[in-house]
């Protein structure tokens, strides 16, 4: 992993504002881009049109913004688009952790180096769902059952988040799974609920209306501490009444899908350093809170060196898992 | 009846005054952008949500589905009067409505094509008042293999109905499948037939295929041909309008079996454009007309559009029930239905009856308003057929360059549309037909994703697709249409065949 000098520099910029009280000293002229590495619709999509309508709302910058959808390619058009604009800080890329994931595992022409970060914003849970009417009740049930070799586990995607964690848990809770990977996570939670498939491991907002409807339940969440509390989802249960995995015995203490922005490479730090004020800006208002709150998504804000960290420990992590499965191109 | 309850109830929501502006609002812009190249449903929705996050959402969804009702409407009169279709499911509206608005009866065609549409649209509204629970029960059932079985469907009923050449058919299908797999597999992963040009990664759009094989296909057709003969002296008959609505019913058969089958392909997830394929390549088998079918025929207006509209408005109930989104612009709809807090699925009729009833509603007054005045504007649009030929052909270049490059501000896809250009050209001179290639290319990869979803489910056996009743008839059938061409010819050889001969073959 070859890290350019503009990577860091703009990382050590981020870092300093962090500490700072900020005196942006660059200004958008002109209108600013954003970029969803997602079709309209998807978590990515909606990210960036919440932040859109937040800036508007408030106007946060003088000049218009507006979004524009790039998500072939599982958002891999998007990030090329990123990279063949370097230098132009009027391009904002929203995308998930697939900006460093996707290039370990297919043939994509960019990788998360021809970037420059800015933040990661709001972190997504995973969830192990099974469908509402299955015989086990805990995660013990449901791994003892699956030691037949029989169980289906869908996903969104191929050697992406969603099957790295399924691999992971056929290596922690000693099973093996046949991954099933449908377009989106919403595809594999009514293949769920039509009985296809025996579980997946969706973000809370893709799966919360089957389990309000009865089609589906969690068996646990992959994080150190149980959700936050919230209002009830059914008639007696909500977010935080789900154990953590590692409370059930599946020892894999925290997996999450962080919502991250990125500028094109080549820009300066100051352009840098304004974006991300800007989305502290947002991420200060109360609309903001909302979206995180609708979308049962946790609030983070890494950028600088403390997302620089992240990125590496996440990608050490998947590259081990790539590498056991022979995903790993080149 | 408790739903004929709640529908009442639903009606009083919709029909207040501001409702009513909200609709009218919608269809116009929604017509706007059907018109207009390279904007199409799904754009313009996307534009106008951030506009509908400090309305209620009843209001917000009334907006948007009137809207997407008249992005609908507006898309076909493009495919009429120039052959550009805006949205897959339109593409077969072309083969009957562009040769009669060039015989010199645009009005009839489109009042024609919005009469039926209409038509098609209220059929799939009353399935969805009356049959919601049971149809969303039935959308639960396809699993991989199911769906599989309906492309299979849609596929065969093309090779042994569309009535070209089944060899013909087969080799565009083929065509049209290796388009489909430019780019990222959702299977494997990994990236298939890019040619190392990076761009190619995210695929190719249907809409820039479309726009060359049609648009400009279509232009180079015109431009071989004797070009001053085709600007059409059409009058501009405000009564043909209400003529042509009132043939309708005389086409009962034609109209019910489209509604059936738009319906069928809503709620199995087969989708609008499947439907609308599947509805003429069936017309053509039995209308008595079906000779004559690809030279404008009405009935080959009336069977895609009544089936597009039909299968467009029930796919909407498993995006509501289900949160499977049926189209692109119910996609950018589920989204706005997030963001406004309102969770797609089961408990939606439950929990927020107001909202789902007031849109059921909305859907039956939002189609009379749109296609109220959308028939108001047909003698507009018809007028546009006498522009002559010299001036409208720049023209269509432009819409087709800017509807090709505003799909992803790419310029290789504008490269690409004159490319396939170039293919819809020869595929008319060598008397191949279009239609199978554009199915391909639209549903071509779900096709692939479903098989290979089915084989990783079953470890690689086929049996999958012989595992319950559902899937078994779906696939028997599918056979049997792959088969029917081949056994005709059997029978055509047993029978002396000599009067076999005249029958003579038409290419859509």
């Amino acid at each position: 992993m070859k890290i350019t000098s503009g990577f860091l520099l703009s990382a050590a910029a981020c870092a300093l504002v962090g500490a700072m009280p900020v005196q942006a000293a660059w200004q958008p002229q002109k209108p600013i881009e954003f970029v969803a590495t997602a079709g309209p619709g998807g978590g990515t999509d909606n990210l960036a049109r919440a932040v859109q309508s937040i800036i508007t709302k408030y106007k946060l910058t003088d000049q218009p913004v507006v979004v524009v959808n790039k998500g072939g390619g599982s958002g891999a058009e998007g990030y090329v688009y990123g990279k063949a604009s370097a230098g132009d800080p009027y391009k904002v890329i929203f995308g998930t952790s697939n900006a460093w994931q996707q290039p370990l595992v297919s043939k994509v022409a960019f990788n998360y180096t021809d970037l420059t970060p800015v933040a990661a914003m709001a972190q997504d849970e995973f969830l192990l769902w099974v469908k509402q009417d299955a015989p086990y009740k805990t995660v013990g049930d449901y791994l003892k059952a699956a030691t037949s070799g029989a169980f289906k586990m869908g996903g969104a995607q191929s050697k992406d988040t969603d099957e790295v964690l399924t691999r992971m848990i056929e290596k922690v809770g000693h099973i093996k799974l046949t991954y099933i990977p449908f377009k989106s996570g919403a595809e594999a939670a009514v293949q769920l609920a039509g009985g296809h498939i025996d579980s997946h491991v969706n973000n809370p907002s893709e799966s919360v209306g089957q389990w309000r409807g009865g089609t589906q339940r969690p068996l646990c969440a992959f994080s150190p501490k149980r959700l936050p509390d919230g209002p009830k989802v059914t008639a007696s249960e909500g977010w935080s009444d789900v154990p953590t995995c590692v409370e059930q015995g599946l020892a894999i203490p925290q997996y999450e899908q962080p919502r991250t922005v990125w500028l094109p490479g080549k820009v300066t730090s100051e352009q840098a350093a304004y974006y991300v004020d800007l989305m502290k800006k947002v991420q200060g208002t109360p609309e903001w809170k909302d979206y995180i709150e609708k979308t049962s998504q946790v609030n983070t804000f890494l950028t600088g060196e403390a997302f620089d960290a992240f990125i590496k420990q996440d990608l050490e992590h998947v590259k081990q898992v790539a590498a056991e499965q022979g995903w790993l191109v080149k | 009846m408790e739903n004929l309850e709640a529908l009442l109830h639903g009606f009083a929501i919709a029909l207040s005054a501001q409702h009513l502006v909200l609709m009218v609002v919608g269809v116009l812009l929604g017509i706007l952008v059907g018109v207009l190249p390279g904007l199409g449903a799904p754009n313009g929705v996307s534009l106008l949500l951030p506009l509908t996050f400090g309305m209620q959402p009843v209001s917000a969804i009334i907006l948007l589905s009137s809207m997407y009702w008249g992005a609908l409407f507006g898309g076909s009169v493009t495919s009429i009067l120039f052959n550009i279709p805006g949205e897959p499911s339109s593409v077969a509206t072309t083969f009957d409505g562009y040769p009669m608005a060039r015989e010199g009866r645009p009005t009839t065609a489109l009042a024609t094509a919005f009469g039926s549409a209409a038509f098609g649209a209220l059929v799939g509204v009353i399935l969805i008042t009356f049959l919601a629970s049971w149809v969303a029960q039935v959308a639960l059932a396809f699993g991989p293999a199911e769906y599989f079985a309906v492309y299979f469907l849609a596929f065969a009923s093309f090779v042994g109905m569309g009535g070209a050449a089944p060899m013909k058919t087969v080799v565009a299908l083929a065509i049209g499948f290796a388009i489909a797999a430019i780019g990222i597999d959702t299977v494997s992963g990994s990236v298939r037939l890019t040619m190392g040009v990076d761009e190619l990664v995210k695929g190719v759009s249907f809409v820039v295929a479309v726009m060359g094989l049609f648009g400009i296909g279509e232009l180079l057709i015109a431009v071989e041909e004797e070009i001053h003969a085709r600007a059409v002296s059409s009058k501009i008959d405000w009564l043909e309008v209400f003529r042509a609505v009132a043939r309708l019913p005389k086409h009962a058969t034609a109209l019910l079996r489209s509604a059936a089958i738009g319906c069928w392909m809503g709620i199995t997830p087969g989708g609008p454009t499947a439907a609308s394929f599947m509805s003429y390549g069936i017309a053509k088998r039995f209308s008595r007309r079906g000779q004559r079918f690809g030279s404008g025929e009405v009935e080959g207006i009336i069977a895609p559009e009544t089936a597009d509209h039909a299968a467009g408005t029930s796919a909407l109930l498993p995006m509501l029930s289900l949160g499977i989104p049926g189209s692109a612009t119910a996609a950018v709809m589920m989204g706005g239905l997030m963001i406004w807090g309102l969770n797609p699925g089961p408990m939606l009729f439950v929990d927020q009856k107001d909202f789902v009833w007031g849109l059921i509603a909305s859907m039956y007054v939002g189609n009379i308003v749109a296609v109220a005045l959308v028939l108001l504007t047909v003698p507009v649009f018809a007028a546009l057929m006498r522009i002559p030929f010299v001036i409208i052909a720049p023209l269509i270049v432009i819409i087709c360059a800017v509807g090709a490059y505003s799909v992803s501000n790419s310029y290789l896809d504008i490269v690409l549309m004159l490319g396939f250009g170039v293919v819809g050209y020869l595929f008319k001179k060598l008397s191949y037909p279009l239609a199978p290639l554009v199915l391909a290319i639209v549903i071509g990869d779900k096709a692939e994703d479903a098989f290979r979803q089915s084989m990783l489910m079953s470890k690689g056996s086929l049996e999958i697709f012989f595992d319950n009743r559902l899937v078994t008839s779906l696939v028997i059938v599918g056979i049997a249409l792959l088969l029917l061409p081949l056994l005709l010819q059997v029978l055509r050889l047993l029978r002396g065949g000599a009067e076999a001969r005249h029958e003579k073959v038409r290419v859509i």
